[in-house]
């Protein structure tokens, strides 16, 4: 399972992995944002964290839909359903979800405190987004999973990968950009939505490998 | 060990492909799966494997024990994709597959000496031509052991002296008490095995 999770990621870093993009993607989105608002400081600082949440949320939604697909396309998915005796596939899809999450979502987490600056936030402020973008987005990446499986087999399921996922990924949004603001605001709370945070990505972890695993042995051809 | 099919029926699209297939293979047989394009060799190899649904009849691996509970968790599948990354060395590639697969057999170095390319192990995969990508396919076979190869077109994309040398691995293989089952439309160059013959097609 190792072997898994370091494939996948040397397959995401070098060339053609892509992990880059959403990067790129996500600081684009954020570094535009002041331009279209204007320079009123105390908006940006208020808006931030619901901004660094909504470029995470896309930016890690792009390469989702070539999670299965790539193997698929040269045969390594048929072997991995073939293993399904040695490494259950559910556990190997969430090795597979968790390689992703650490190629292309995790530069994103770390690009976040320096985009924060950006939106004029407080310290405490862009650790607290820094913190609960690290506990929300895999949330995202292991429902988006779902989405991967079932589109596997369409050859531009992209744009249907993010829609089917999208809805889905709400609660981990709202979740997330309100314990951002608990931490700022005093008499908003910020323990209580970040634990649900945490519920949330825990839950994903074992409902999406799981319908994913069985998308995939259904949609295997 | 023995592999044993019975009135296996598969089909594609809603469409039967093909019914009735039975076979028993024990250790050291081969069978070849012969016929027309959209004869059902591919499907039967997939239905085989566990990757399609029978759509009726059964398949089942006799004499496994543990450390082969079904017949999928026995087969090697060498299927038309190669299952192989281009942005990843050979090395990188064959060895990922053997501690995912487990039951390691021969080294990586080994495997590929015996597909004769003991010098591309460094290379990227992606730089290889489409013969030699087939033949590090083969060697995937070789780094990690299962008792039953389920090839489907094996030999594609491979030249005269690769077809001899594959050949005496897949002898090699059965003399090992190894059961083969090989889709193809070309002899394969293995001396006394079964054929079977699917129907028609559509």
């Amino acid at each position: 399972m190792l072997a898994l999770f370091v494939r996948d990621l040397r397959l995401g870093i070098r060339a053609g992995g892509g992990a880059l993009v959403g990067v790129l993607f996500f600081l684009a989105v954020v570094a535009v944002v002041p331009f279209g608002v204007g320079p009123d400081l105390n908006l940006l600082a208020r808006i931030g964290p619901a901004i660094l949440w909504i470029g995470a949320l896309l930016a890690s939604l792009l390469g989702l839909d070539r999670l299965f697909q790539a193997d698929r396309e040269d045969g390594s998915l048929d072997l991995m359903i073939l293993s399904d005796a040695r490494h259950m596939l559910a556990f190997t899809v969430f090795v597979k979800c968790l390689a992703h999450w650490a190629a292309s979502v995790l530069p994103l987490v770390i690009a976040s405190p320096l985009l924060g600056l950006f939106m004029n936030m407080e310290p405490t402020g862009i650790a607290a987004t820094t913190l609960t973008l690290l506990v929300g987005t895999p949330a995202i990446a292991l429902i988006g999973a779902v989405g991967a499986a079932v589109a596997v087999s369409l050859p531009r399921g992209g744009l249907l990968v993010s829609v089917l996922v999208l809805p889905l990924t709400i609660p981990v949004l709202i979740f997330g950009v309100t314990a951002a603001y608990g931490a700022v605001n005093d008499p908003s709370p910020f323990l209580p939505p970040f634990l649900i945070l945490a519920a949330l990505t825990m839950f994903f972890a074992v409902i999406g490998p799981f319908a994913a695993a069985l998308a995939l042995k259904h949609l295997s051809d | 060990m023995r592999l044993i099919a019975e009135n296996l029926c598969g089909e594609r699209g809603g469409e039967q492909v093909f019914q009735g297939i039975g076979f028993d293979l024990g250790e050291g047989d081969a069978l070849l799966v012969t016929g027309p394009n959209g004869s059902g060799k591919s499907t039967l190899l997939r239905v085989v494997a566990g990757l399609l649904p029978a759509s009726g009849g059964l398949i089942r691996l006799a004499g496994g024990r543990e450390t082969f509970p079904d017949a999928a968790s026995a087969c090697h599948y060498l299927g038309h994709g190669n299952a192989l990354k281009t942005a990843l060395s050979v090395n990188e590639n064959l060895r990922f597959w053997q501690e995912f697969a487990g039951d390691p057999h021969l080294s990586v170095g080994e495997a590929l000496d015996m597909v004769g390319l003991p010098q591309v192990g460094d290379l990227p995969y992606g730089y290889l031509s489409t013969g030699q990508r087939r033949r590090v396919s083969i060697a995937k076979l070789l780094v990690s052991y299962r008792p039953v190869w389920l090839l489907d077109e094996p030999t594609a994309g491979l030249d005269k002296a690769s077809e001899a040398q594959f050949a005496a691995l897949m002898g090699a293989h059965l003399e090992d008490g190894g059961i083969i089952l090989a889709a193809t439309h070309i002899p394969l160059g293995l001396e006394g095995v079964g054929a079977l013959r699917m129907g028609e097609g559509l």
